[in-house]
Parts: structure tokens; sequence; C-alpha cells
């Protein structure tokens, strides 16, 4: 594979009605946000006791696809499987497009959006949410620049060692945003190292998830098919993904059991917690994890349809799996008094409800919105898929 | 079903046809682009625009000069002087600072709170006041991304309203669960206790009555309800609390953080 012919996409029905249904969705986006701005988040369905919400599991969706999604240029760049090199452009726009996606939730659902510059302006260096801010800002420079030197022919020799740059950052980023959990001590679901690399793995499945779903959109879209080779080989690679989610997962709460500052959450969380325990074992566990790898694992010849389907369950799976972590997390009582039994008025000792309301809803597909229209754009208006795989 | 472009980079990867494009056909895919771009951008600056809305107003500043960095602030509850249905600390902390929650909107912001605590084994109840702890190693603090959230020199710990931007990060590290997010406009603040919608907030210790040599409102209120609770500079040898707290155990909350509350209980 000497050269390879990228090109931009033209347009055409399919595209146009997909963007505009996608600017239907951003603007619903963008009304409950501005719905949640000017009443504050009474609108909400956080609270005190859950005081992130299902805009953060969409924005930390999206953050962990698109640290992720990079791996398939990352495989290409740094690791020298050629056959991946045609995918690179694309899934280094994804990490761009789907980064900005969750940042974006982010941002509007702070309690003063209009102090973004603050927040850009002091930093206090011992928060790893003010190390988030500058490697997530790094990131999209760093991937920018590595699409650059990957569609800039006489640059050709720097993609190596961008690519090598832009797949440590993304390493130190996922680290980073598992970390914001696993610093916490003050929670029973939190303050455990492990959701670091647990964290990591979530993100290279999802990634991995949210491309195939994608490529294959655009295939059936276009003239254009992935190679049953490749296409095998990246369902092979799926599985090992989500089995290494599944790795993590395990280890997380096996630990937890033996840890007496956890024991009563874990017990919760797997036997106790109602929608909790069933969003965990049926969504997460069994079709977010085992589903997918049944579906894929030990295949002679996997189809599109089986791919599309088992990375659809992956990404069902990743919002369960982040339901729990986030929500899950927060609704168990912190232990003020442990041994005792407590009670206030402000919800110590009981189980908080969280009921998410639709502007959260909205903002976060909003934020979905806005990764797959900038997708498009960029799809529109450089080259960046391969005119006929290899 | 839509086509892509054939322009190329590099050679031509065959059978697209793209290898000998003619100018004028580069030319027109070129103006399709500018097209797009032109589109696409008109229509995010129009949806986009409404929701940057700059309102950009402020609450006060938080009170942080003048503290003494040889103070170390805090309080000692006896909660065996605490009665189970006395509230004097709560309604004398609303009253002073102007919040109204405690009615079981977990909405609502709740700087003190009286939390009931009953032990299974025995059956003993017991009742104690829970508020900021202002803990010598705030995890509030570590976690705060813009340093609005501060220990002053004095030890006590605060929430600059201009600087906080509503993430909540500190209220998910606060191990007391002593910190709200005000969820909606306000009105009639008092001066001295600025608040804020989608800020955070908690205890402030009543800064501005310790800054006058006053006690805070909630310790004022308990002296002649139940007499409870003690408060004083934990530096100070010679201050009460110091001396109580070198005289008879008393207990932290969640001790084993080593976050080192600044707030400790007697007969926990």
């Amino acid at each position: 594979m000497t050269h390879i012919t990228y090109t931009e996409c033209k347009g055409g029905r399919w595209f146009g009605t997909a963007f505009v249904a996608l600017l239907g969705v951003l603007g619903i986006g963008a009304a409950s946000a501005l719905y949640m701005e000017i009443n504050g988040h009474v609108v909400s369905g956080m609270n005190n006791s859950v005081v992130w919400g299902l805009p953060h599991v969409f924005a930390i969706f999206l953050i962990l696809v698109a640290s992720g999604v990079l791996n398939i240029a990352s495989l290409g760049s740094v690791f020298g499987e050629m056959g991946y090199k045609p995918k690179a452009r694309l899934s280094s726009v994804l990490a761009i497009t789907f980064l900005v996606g969750g940042l974006s939730v982010l941002v509007l659902d702070l309690g003063r959006p209009d102090r973004l510059t603050v927040a850009m302006t002091n930093y206090n260096f011992r928060s790893i949410f003010a190390w988030n801010v500058l490697l997530y800002s790094g990131f999209v420079g760093i991937v920018g620049a590595y699409l650059v030197v990957q569609m800039t022919r006489r640059w050709e020799r720097f993609v190596k060692p961008v690519g090598l740059l832009a797949f440590l950052w993304r390493l130190i980023l996922t680290t980073g945003t598992g970390s914001i959990f696993g610093f916490l001590v003050a929670r029973s679901g939190y303050g455990t190292a492990v959701l670091a690399p647990e964290f990591i793995a979530m993100s290279l499945a999802y990634g991995l998830a949210v491309f195939l779903l994608i490529r294959i959109a655009i295939d059936d879209a276009s003239d254009r098919r992935l190679a049953d080779l490749l296409l095998d080989r990246l369902a092979r690679l799926l599985v090992i993904f989500v089995g290494s989610v599944l790795y993590f997962t395990g280890v997380y709460h096996f630990t937890a059991i033996f840890s007496p500052e956890r024991v009563e959450f874990e017990a919760w969380i797997l036997l106790h917690g109602g929608l909790y325990t069933g969003v965990f074992w049926i969504g997460a566990v069994a079709l977010g994890l085992i589903a997918p790898m049944a579906m894929l694992y030990n295949r002679t010849e996997v189809t599109r349809g089986r791919v599309a389907l088992a990375s659809a369950l992956v990404i069902l799976g990743g919002f369960a799996q982040l339901w729990v972590i986030l929500i899950g997390g927060q609704v168990f009582p912190m232990r003020l008094f442990p041994g005792f039994e407590v009670s206030s008025s402000f919800g110590d000792g009981v189980v908080a409800t969280y009921v998410p309301s639709l502007p959260e809803f909205g903002l976060g597909l909003g934020g979905v919105a806005v990764a797959l229209l900038l997708t498009m754009i960029a799809l529109r208006l450089f080259r960046l898929l391969p005119h006929e795989e290899a | 079903m839509s086509g892509c472009g054939t322009d190329k980079t590099g050679g031509c990867g065959g059978g697209c046809g793209c290898g000998s494009a003619a100018p004028s056909a580069e030319t027109a895919i070129d103006a399709g682009r500018r097209a797009f771009l032109g589109g696409a951008g008109a229509v995010a600056v129009t949806t986009l625009a409404p929701t940057v809305t700059l309102i950009a107003y402020g609450t006060s500043e938080a009170q942080a000069a003048g503290a003494d960095p040889a103070k170390r602030w805090g309080l000692l509850i006896d909660i065996s002087k605490c009665a189970d249905g006395c509230t004097a600390c709560v309604t004398a902390c609303k009253t002073e600072n102007g919040w109204e929650g405690g009615a079981d909107n977990q909405q609502d912001s709740q700087w003190i709170r009286k939390v009931s605590l009953r032990d299974p084994k025995s059956g003993v109840t017991r009742s104690a006041p829970v508020m900021c702890q202002h803990c010598a190693l705030p995890p509030c603090v570590d976690v705060c991304p813009t340093g609005a959230s501060m220990k002053r020199a004095d030890g006590i710990v605060l929430v600059d309203k201009h600087r906080c931007i509503g993430c909540r990060y500190c209220m998910m590290a606060c191990p007391y669960k002593a910190r709200s997010f005000v969820h909606h406009e306000l009105e009639d603040q008092k001066p001295w206790a600025p608040r804020g919608v989608g800020t955070v907030e908690s205890c402030t210790l009543c800064v501005h009555r310790v800054d006058r040599g006053e006690a805070p409102a909630c310790v004022s209120a308990c002296a002649t309800a139940g007499g409870a609770m003690l408060f004083g500079d934990l530096n100070d040898p010679g201050s009460e609390i110091a001396k109580a707290v070198a005289s008879v155990p008393t207990k932290q909350i969640r001790g084993d953080l080593g976050v080192d509350p600044g707030v400790r209980y007697r007969n926990l």
C-alpha cells in the first residue's frame, strides 16, 4: 500500500437528512442548556446528594470514546499495523469531535457556564479537575497536529512521533478521567486506583464500538466497504477490549468486598440496590459485556450486522456502566458515623433519589449531536476517508 | 446514496477516476466545500449563540484577608448536651445567613443539620449537629479546579463566590456532605453572607462574626438552649476549647480520613 487516495464526502440526500436531523437534536440540546441556565439546576433532577447526573454520564461517555477511538490511528502509527493506516484520519477526527461533544455537555452543565474564562485562567494544580482542563485542551491540540501531519505528505516523517505523543497523551488523559473518581475518599463507591485502568479499558471498548458503528454507517451510505479481514480483526479486538472491561469491573467489585470501607456499598450495588443492581447486572454486564463477547468470540466469519449489533450493545452497556458508577456511587449514603443508624433532614442514612429531567437528557443528547455534526462537517470538508479499502 | 469527491493526496488508489481530476472539477468541489462551510458556520452561530449568554454578575468577595495564621478556629460539641429535638443551632444559622432549606427538599441548601444517631446494638440514641468541619486538609480545597474553595490562614474553609464555576466537584469530595449547591435564584440575601445561584456554599463558621470578635450564631444560640457548643482558638493553649480538647476525649467525624477537622465531638 504505497499510496492511499482519500476523499471528502460530497454530501447527498443521506448526508443532508442526517445533518438536518442532528441539527434538530443540537437545537434540543441548546434549548435544554438555555432552560437550565435561565432557571438554575432546580429544573434538573440533580440535588445536593446526587450532584452529578445524567449530563455527566453522557459527558464522560463521550470523553472516554474520544480517547479510545484514537486507538485505530495508534495501531497504524505507533504499532506499525499498516492495515489500519487508511482509518487513521477518521479515527483522529472522531477523537477531537467526541471530546468537544463531551466537554460541551460538561461546560453547559456548570452552575456558572458564563465563568468558563475563570476556569481557564485560575488553576489549582492540586486538583485533578484542573489537570484535566489542560489534558483535554492538550489532547485537541496534539490530535489536531497528528491529523495535520497525516494529511500533509511532506510531513509524513512526523506521523509516528506525533502519533506516539497522542497515544501517550490519551493514556494519561483517561487516567485523569478515572482519577476524578479514584481520588475521592468521601464516597464508598469511589476512592480506588483501579478506576483509572478500568476507565482506560472502557475507553478502548467504547471508542472501538463507536468507530465500528460510524464506519458501518458511512459504508452503508456510500459505495465503500471495510475489508472482511479488517472487520474480522476489529471484531476480535473489540472482544479483547470488552473482556478487559469485564476483568477490571470484576477487580473493582471483588476487591471492594474485602474493604471495610466499601463492603456495605458493594452488597448494596451487587445485591440490594434495586434499579441500580438491575442496571449493573443486566445492562452493564449481561447486555454490555457478555452478549457482545458471545456474539463475536471465536467466529470464523463475522457479518457487518453482527458487528454493528455487538457494538451497539457495548455502547448501551457503557451507558449502564457509567450510570452505575456515577449515580449509584452518589445515591448510596456516606458513612459519617460508621456503626450507627443515622437519619437527618439532609438524606443521611438513606439511599438518595435521582430522577433525571428532560432538559438533562436533552443536554446529553446535544453533546452527542455536537460530536456527530462536527464529524460530518469534517467529513464534508476534508479528505478523511480512503476512496477504496485495502 | 451519497457519493464522495475524488480528490487525492498521494497517488491514485485506482478505480476512482480521481488521478486525473480536471481543474474544473477540483474548483467545483472546493466551491461546494465553501458553500457547505458557510452554511454550517451560519447554523452553528445561530444555534449556539443563545446558549453562551454571559450573565456576569457576582455575589461578594469571600472574606479571606486579615486572617491570623497563628489561630485555628474550631468547635467542640458535647453531644450528651445536645437534645434530640433541639434545632436552635440550625434556626440561628438560617436566620443569620439567610438560607431556608431543611424541609427534606434535597435541592435546598443546608449549612448545618441535626443528625440522629442510634447504636443498633445498645439502642442508645444521640443527636449531633453536622456542618462544614473546617478541615486542616480539606478535600474540597484540593479538588476545586479554580481555587474558589479555599482555607483561610486561621483555618476557616470558605467558597469564593466570584470564582466558583459550579462544577460541584467539592461536593463530591466532601466526606461530610456539608456543602450545598444553590439550585435556584435567590432574593434578599444577607450582605455578610453572599450566596448565588449556580455556586456552592457551606457553613462559613460565621466568619463575619468571628472577624469582629463574636462567636458563630449557632454557638450563641446553643449557649442558651443546651450549652453543647464551644467555640475558640484550638492553637491557643489558654483558650477554653483547647483546654477542653486537652483534658477530655474528643472525636473528629471520620478522623480516619486524616483530613483533621476543626470541629470535634465529645461523648460521641
